[in-house]
């Protein structure tokens, strides 16, 4: 018999990995803006939501790996060729419309993303010495492409770099991408077969491929997606910083991986959320914004961040491993 | 009479077939394949210039690697035991700025040292003690920790530099020993890498990491304290960052925040360049080794040869993944060999 009482939904809804983030988001939230009433005005908020946004399309990109049991740690070194070709483009072909440029970074990312696919799937090479590997390879053919030079902001036509910040229904352009983005995603990872299958995968290669799911099709798949995602980051990162150099978005990895570490995001693969995922992006940026709020200097900001990782990470095995315990007892039970 | 003589034969074209299929063990071994990589590159670096076969430059080249060789050798350990710890550099970075921090204040070298090595320690034991105990993964592990010790540096140290340092204290990392060309760094490697060598490949301790990295699960149930081990493996390489902040600091006598970043996937790239399996329980000391010193000189080569430092990162790059791959096509081959001698018997 179900139980459809309140009591048991609220139990439920605070079981969720995601209700507990947005608690905490809140615990954060109140003694910040009792302190500094401006940080949550309307200009600050939009401000911290259009500085996340690239991360939480990589982070997304990041998840869908992770989920499936691997890591990706080009996704640094995809941003920024990506970034690169597109600047360079813009640069020598000032006539092609910025959409096709969002367009063309996708399609880099995809072409990069395959490549590591392939050599995860077919060449049986673990996801993390794979990504090793290119994210020196995709960094220096960066630099091959640019021939070490830079692409700065007045080598860039303007409707460029005005894109990710023309507002539409008051809301910027970078920020409506990052919501399609979601909004598509989520509706991949949840109701679509190849979306289920990244979660099978991730969940028990072994079962997965009994019932039938191509194993390798997914690790392409997923490889795929985070590429196509940081190639569309990478665009939007040169529109948006207005400048490519060769070593941008260095270590953006990390970023990423810690975005969907604090989603809840299970480094075993199977389970997690894209919604976890844009929470945990959003704490990274609350938390980022709020130093100076409560006066500690920006150079403590690493050591703040590593400690709130280490933090979600703790809370989310220590409640996984109580959920399993409960779980057995009630087997036994 | 017909079958003996049948039989006779037939034990004969085995046994030359065995020959021939242990060359090709030989050959196809990954150790083996490094050698044959490590001798066509010097040859190639030496008919290319006439600086690169000279003992003075080879020796001086050392200099640039072996520290990341040094902080190798307990990678192997963890790596062996299919953990992951990618906080090293940050370890290496705190220590630095304990050792820069107390030349400052006028603290004697044993002591720098001996606190480096001190706080080393405990920010490996803190790394195997969150992994092991609360059973976390060690990738999410010392992602975070990567953060918290690079950011204690960050934090303390600021946009700062930390640059005086006590009379001698250069030795560890810029002298030679005394009369000869031969770097005291690249000795203390040699004299590190045959210690570990003898751990791994003597010792019940090394014995019981491949049995971890083959399968934890058995292990344990053999008696191994697989928790124990890791996190014995963990502290280790806390104390080898440690010693290597040392080495680091004297060598460039400068300690500034931002040390030894992107320390942690080079070294990876080292261990596994060497043939440590990623997943654990496979490799040896010497594949390390040589894959070090294929690092090493292939970069100093390609530094003499004027080559930029971006062909270098995507040639190394490349050498990683063909150290997987290569080996599990040869698996392959000879898989199907195997098949296809079965098939004629």
């Amino acid at each position: 018999m179900p139980d459809h009482s309140f009591a048991s939904f609220a139990k439920k809804a605070f079981a969720r990995r995601e209700s507990t983030l947005i608690l905490l988001l809140f615990v954060l939230l109140v003694p910040i803006s009792v302190r500094s009433p401006q940080f949550l005005s309307m200009k600050n908020i939009s401000t911290i939501l259009n500085d996340m946004a690239i991360l939480s399309i990589v982070a997304i990109g990041e998840f869908y790996v992770i989920l499936s049991g691997g890591i990706d740690l080009s996704v640094g070194s995809i941003i920024a060729f990506s970034g690169m070709a597109c600047g360079m483009v813009n640069e020598s072909y000032p006539q092609v419309s910025p959409a096709l440029l969002l367009l063309l970074g996708i399609v880099i990312g995809l072409a990069m993303g395959l490549v590591n696919g392939i050599l995860v799937a077919y060449g049986k090479i673990p996801p993390i010495i794979t990504t090793l590997g290119t994210v020196n390879i995709y960094r220096g053919m960066t630099f091959l492409l640019s021939k070490g030079t830079w692409v700065t902001a007045h080598e860039m036509t303007p409707a460029y770099i005005a894109l990710p910040r023309t507002t539409f229904l008051g809301i910027s352009i970078l920020l409506w991408i990052a919501f399609f983005v979601i909004a598509l995603c989520y509706y991949f990872s949840r109701f679509t077969r190849t979306g289920r299958e990244i979660y099978a995968i991730g969940g028990n290669p072994t079962a997965a491929k009994f019932v039938g799911v191509d194993e390798n099709r997914v690790r392409v798949v997923v490889f795929l997606v985070s590429g196509a995602l940081c190639g569309l980051a990478g665009a939007l990162w040169t529109a948006r910083y207005a400048s490519a150099v060769n070593e941008m978005a260095t270590g953006f990895e990390m970023q990423a991986v810690a975005a969907c570490v604090l989603g809840g995001v299970n480094f075993s693969g199977g389970a997690g959320g894209i919604i976890g995922v844009v929470l945990g992006t959003l704490f990274l940026g609350v938390v980022t914004n709020a130093l100076p709020v409560i006066y500690l200097s920006v150079f403590w900001q690493t050591c703040v961040q590593g400690l709130i990782i280490l933090l979600a990470l703790t809370l989310n095995t220590l409640s996984d491993q109580h959920k399993n315990k409960k779980l057995l007892a009630q087997r036994r039970g | 009479m017909d079958e003996q003589r049948d039989l006779v034969a037939k034990s004969r074209l085995i046994n030359e077939m065995s020959l021939k299929n242990r060359l090709i063990e030989f050959f196809t071994k990954w150790e083996v394949l490094l050698c044959i990589i490590f001798a066509s590159m010097f040859i190639f670096f030496t008919l290319r210039t006439p600086y690169f076969l000279d003992w003075f430059n080879l020796m001086n080249a050392t200099f640039q690697f072996s520290e990341k060789a040094i902080m190798a050798l307990p990678m192997i350990f963890i790596i062996m035991c299919g953990d992951i710890d990618i906080s090293i550099a940050s370890i290496i970075a705190l220590c630095a700025y304990v050792v820069g921090s107390a030349a400052q204040g006028g603290a004697s070298i044993p002591s720098m040292i001996a606190l480096s090595l001190l706080v080393g320690t405990l920010a490996g034991l803190f790394n195997g003690l969150m992994i092991t105990t609360l059973n976390m993964p060690a990738i999410a592990v010392t992602l975070a920790t990567q953060s918290i010790f690079r950011g204690i540096s960050i934090g303390l140290l600021g946009d700062q530099a930390r640059t005086s340092f006590p009379e001698g204290f250069g030795f560890f990392g810029q002298e030679f020993i005394k009369g000869t060309i031969i770097p005291f760094e690249f000795v203390l490697y040699l004299v590190l890498m045959l210690l570990f060598a003898f751990i791994l490949h003597k010792t019940t301790y090394g014995r019981r990491l491949y049995a971890i990295g083959n399968s934890a699960e058995a292990a344990r149930f053999s008696g191994v304290n697989v928790k124990l081990t890791r996190i014995i493996n963990f502290t280790i390489t806390g104390f080898f960052c440690g010693l290597t902040a040392v080495l680091l600091a004297s060598r460039i006598l400068s300690v500034r925040s931002n040390i030894a970043t992107g320390w942690d996937l080079e070294i990876i790239t080292l261990v596994v360049l060497g043939g440590v399996a990623i997943t654990g329980g496979r490799g040896t000391v010497f594949g390390v080794f040589l894959g070090s010193l294929l690092v090493g000189y292939l970069k100093f080569g390609m530094g003499l040869l004027k080559f930029s430092g971006t062909l270098m990162t995507i040639v190394i790059g490349s050498l990683l993944i063909s150290a997987v791959l290569l080996p599990r096509l040869l698996d392959l081959y000879k898989a199907n060999r195997k098949l296809r001698l079965q098939a004629q018997r």
